[in-house]
């Protein structure tokens, strides 16, 4: 028999988005509250954003939330939801201002207000040219909102079960009522019982083969909605940032450009000068990007290889040790050279995902066109589309989506969970999980699981990645049939229940090959270019025909249904984008 | 180039002690001992068990020891680390399976320092409280902390006794103590005075060898052990 826990609400996950909600739900000190994570929340993936959060505080220079959600707006080509911007662009300003009363150690201007510095894509007065907007604290932003919402969990007394992976959601007729869960320490399987759960699971860039993403994001939350017949939002649409390390994909954050780095190609010009005149190196990532692999593509890569440079060396050694130390730490030990003196290797790496677990403003998942809400329901952070970021995030707004969009789940969880009752527990609610557990360790079969999450990452790089067009996006739809078949005869080696990591990332991989389908399944479905999203078979925007939204949801028999959701426009009429 | 990897094992179900394993496999010199481990584990042995997320030095999941030094797995190359590599769980804590060691106690000393901020003062309303730049340096090093264990595990002090809180709880708390914005500072001093706390500390700088992040632990420590003796004879 499984241990039943009793909670009001549960949040899934330990980064930015999952703490945020887990303070604002303690704060109702008659409600329960527990995190899960799969790690120790911090280890969580937020802890490596470097560059900042935006919001438009004007610190060094006028700035407004409408310039910021005009950029929001056109970073994302025209498909992010309007509403939801201005909301995210509004509250940008409480969130970070809330961050430092929290004891958040931002860097400081000369007048000791939180530092700013420029970033990709976000412009002053509607496009006119770079603005102070990234608030940073070096480039380790990310680390340091982990870190404070973390120490604040522990001032607020949050339960937190670490090392829990969550497996399954447990859904009551048409209500959430909770989660199963595997204790990865002893192997066992717990039930958590709740009225409201909320998914703050986090990204799925290890579906390609070169990303800056932790390895342990494998889009567990996503690949469980999937499972449970929610439908996802818009995932033909996965970023790639400009500046990865050559060959390993580590991040370079675009502060680098901010501080006034450029890219330059194998003949030392600033190539960006002729794709983007006016923002230039700082344009937004899909248009850097593409731009990158142009220049690579008419053999401009340093030395005819597949990368170009990151020219940092223009800042000087103070600016580049006291605003980017980590950078120069990642180039020391892993390139061993000095970003102060010496160019970086750099090639766009898969960095995040714009689609995910379709939400409304207040995290609550809605599972059809009309926005039909599931009770009980919520997601928040990467592995949500709310949708703020469209067809392609703007730097700075995934930190500024968590804590906006954590809090708000966190607030309105804490009205749900006073308001609704606890649905019955279906019996045997962790069956599923436990039958599907047993299936791969009793598995006979002789397929590897690292070959086979191998070749996953090698076809989604080469067929959906920055370039796409419809024979490669066939192909792929085919190999990843055919890895999902193979995956059904795949072998778990450990037998062990202790800390068996064999298994669970063997059951990761089958959540990452049914996203990874899913992707591709919508990158071939839409023939148009909208931001990340970039056919070369289709080079043009259609707004005619392509502004909306998509909706994926899984069928018994692992083929796909697409239905579509309309774009939300208040203020900004759709137009051509140029940097 | 070949590499030989001889990792302790320990599995609670089957093994009544440790044991050392070889492994030997491909890798290139700009390689990531993780990358080993990876290659390992996916290719080799699949019930090699060892924490991992980030693979670039900023989560903390995966500090052991690395030819006897405390290290991050996926912050040491195999140029740096040699043909033969020696991996074993940190000391000091107890080993759940292979490289994965118990943390709990580890974030339990974390805890007890009280590692947020302290200020009851209502904050200014529509703006930031106020911090100068210099203001803000003085306590830099120490935010940079990733709550690894490398330093704690490499503490001879702890190894002796594991009461005491050790360096990584130190300079959490050390974090705060030097935040102009804080008020806990004679809280958090008042429990680092006590038996386990920074008195424990002998100087030996194994812990500060040992920070993937480069923070100067003993350093910390010391100015953590100053305000306690000049706030105790002001």
């Amino acid at each position: 028999m499984n241990r039943i826990h009793h909670y009001d609400a549960l949040v899934v996950g330990g980064g930015g988005a999952g703490l945020m909600a887990a303070l604002y739900l303690a704060r109702n000190r008659d409600l329960r509250t527990a995190v899960l994570s799969k790690l120790y929340p911090t280890r969580s993936h937020t802890g490596a954003a470097q560059g900042g959060i935006g919001a438009a505080l004007g610190n060094l220079e006028e700035d407004h939330p409408e310039w910021h959600a005009f950029d929001t707006v056109k970073g994302s080509d025209y498909l992010g939801d309007q509403d939801a911007i201005e909301i995210m662009c509004r509250d940008a300003v409480e969130v970070v201002l809330e961050l430092e009363h929290m004891g958040l150690p931002f860097s400081r201007t000369e007048d000791g207000r939180i530092a700013q510095r420029r970033f990709g894509g976000h412009s002053r007065n509607f496009g006119e040219g770079p603005v102070r907007r990234s608030c940073y604290a070096a480039d380790r932003t990310g680390h340091m909102i982990l870190q404070t919402l973390y120490q604040q969990c522990i001032k607020a007394g949050v339960t937190f079960f670490d090392e829990f992976q969550v497996m399954d959601l447990v859904i009551s007729e048409g209500r959430t009522a909770g989660v199963v869960a595997y204790e990865i320490r002893t192997g066992d399987l717990h039930v958590f019982r709740s009225k409201a759960v909320l998914l703050a699971t986090g990204g799925f860039g290890r579906m390609f083969a070169v990303t800056s993403n932790a390895l342990a994001f494998t889009g567990d939350g996503p690949a469980m909605a999937f499972r449970n017949g929610i439908p996802l939002e818009d995932m033909e649409f996965f970023q790639f940032h400009p500046t990865g390390i050559h060959k390993l994909g580590i991040l370079i954050t675009e502060g680098v450009r901010g501080e006034g780095g450029v890219l330059r190609n194998n003949e030392g010009e600033r190539f960006m000068e002729r794709y983007a005149p006016t923002m230039k190196d700082l344009a937004s990532r899909d248009v850097v990007s593409r731009a990158i692999y142009q220049e690579i593509r008419a053999g401009r890569g340093i030395g005819g290889k597949r990368y170009v440079h990151l020219d940092a060396t223009r800042l000087g050694p103070e600016v580049v040790y006291t605003k980017l130390p980590d950078i120069a730490d990642f180039c020391r030990t892993y390139l061993g050279i000095d970003p102060a003196y010496d160019p970086i290797p750099v090639h766009p790496t898969a960095h995040y995902a714009m689609g995910g677990i379709p939400t409304d403003v207040d995290g609550r998942v809605v599972i059809d066109p009309s926005n039909t809400v599931l009770p009980g329901l919520y997601a928040a952070g990467e592995c949500a589309c709310v949708s703020v970021h469209g067809a392609n995030r703007l730097g700075t707004n995934s930190l500024l989506d968590l804590v906006v969009f954590g809090r708000r789940a966190g607030i309105d969880m804490a009205r749900y969970c006073r308001e609704a009752d606890l649905p019955p527990l279906p019996s045997d609610p962790a069956g599923p999980t436990r039958e599907r557990l047993d299936q791969l360790r009793g598995s006979r079969g002789d397929e590897v699981p690292a070959v086979i999450r191998a070749e996953m990452q090698d076809v989604m790089m080469d067929y959906v990645g920055v370039f796409r067009e419809q024979a490669g996006l066939e192909h792929a739809l085919e190999r990843l049939r055919e890895l999902r078949e193979r995956y059904r005869h795949v072998r778990v080696q450990d037998q062990s229940r202790a800390f068996n990591t064999d298994l669970l990332e063997t059951w990761e991989l089958g959540g990452l090959l049914d996203l990874a389908f899913v992707t591709a399944t919508c990158a071939l479905n839409r023939t148009e270019s909208r931001g990340a999203h970039y056919r070369e078979d289709y080079p043009a925007r259609d707004d005619v025909n392509w502004l909306k939204h998509t909706l994926a949801y899984g069928r018994e028999d692992g083929s796909i249904e697409i239905r579509y959701k309309p774009v939300v426009i208040t203020r900004f009429q759709p137009k051509e984008r140029v940097y | 180039m070949k590499t030989l990897f001889r990792i302790q094992r320990y599995n609670p179900e089957t093994d009544r002690a440790p044991y050392y394993q070889e492994y030997e496999v491909e890798l290139e010199e700009t390689d990531r001992v993780l990358d080993g481990l990876n290659a390992i584990k996916g290719h080799q042995d699949g019930s090699l068990t060892y924490r991992r997320s980030c693979a670039h030095g900023v989560c903390g999941s995966d500090a052991m020891r690395i030819n006897g030094v405390n290290a991050l797995a996926c912050k040491v190359l195999i140029r740096d680390a040699g043909s033969k590599i020696t991996l074993e769980p940190l000391l000091g804590f107890p080993v759940i399976k292979d490289l994965v060691v118990d943390m709990e106690p580890f974030f339990a000393q974390y805890r007890s320092v009280l590692p947020f901020l302290i200020n009851d003062e209502p904050p200014p309303t529509g703006r930031e409280r106020l911090q100068s730049i210099e203001e803000r340096e003085r306590y830099d090093d120490t935010t940079k902390c990733i709550l690894c264990a490398a330093c704690t595990g490499a503490c001879p002090s702890f190894w002796a006794n594991e009461q005491f809180v050790g360096p990584a709880a130190i300079v959490n708390a050390h974090r705060f103590i030097f935040d102009s914005r804080d008020r806990g500072a004679a809280e958090r001093l008042a429990i680092l005075n006590q038996r386990n706390g920074a008195w424990r500390c002998r100087k030996i700088f194994n812990c500060t060898q040992a920070c993937p992040r480069e923070i100067r632990i003993t350093q910390a420590i010391t100015e953590v052990q100053r305000e306690i003796l000049f706030r105790n004879s002001t």
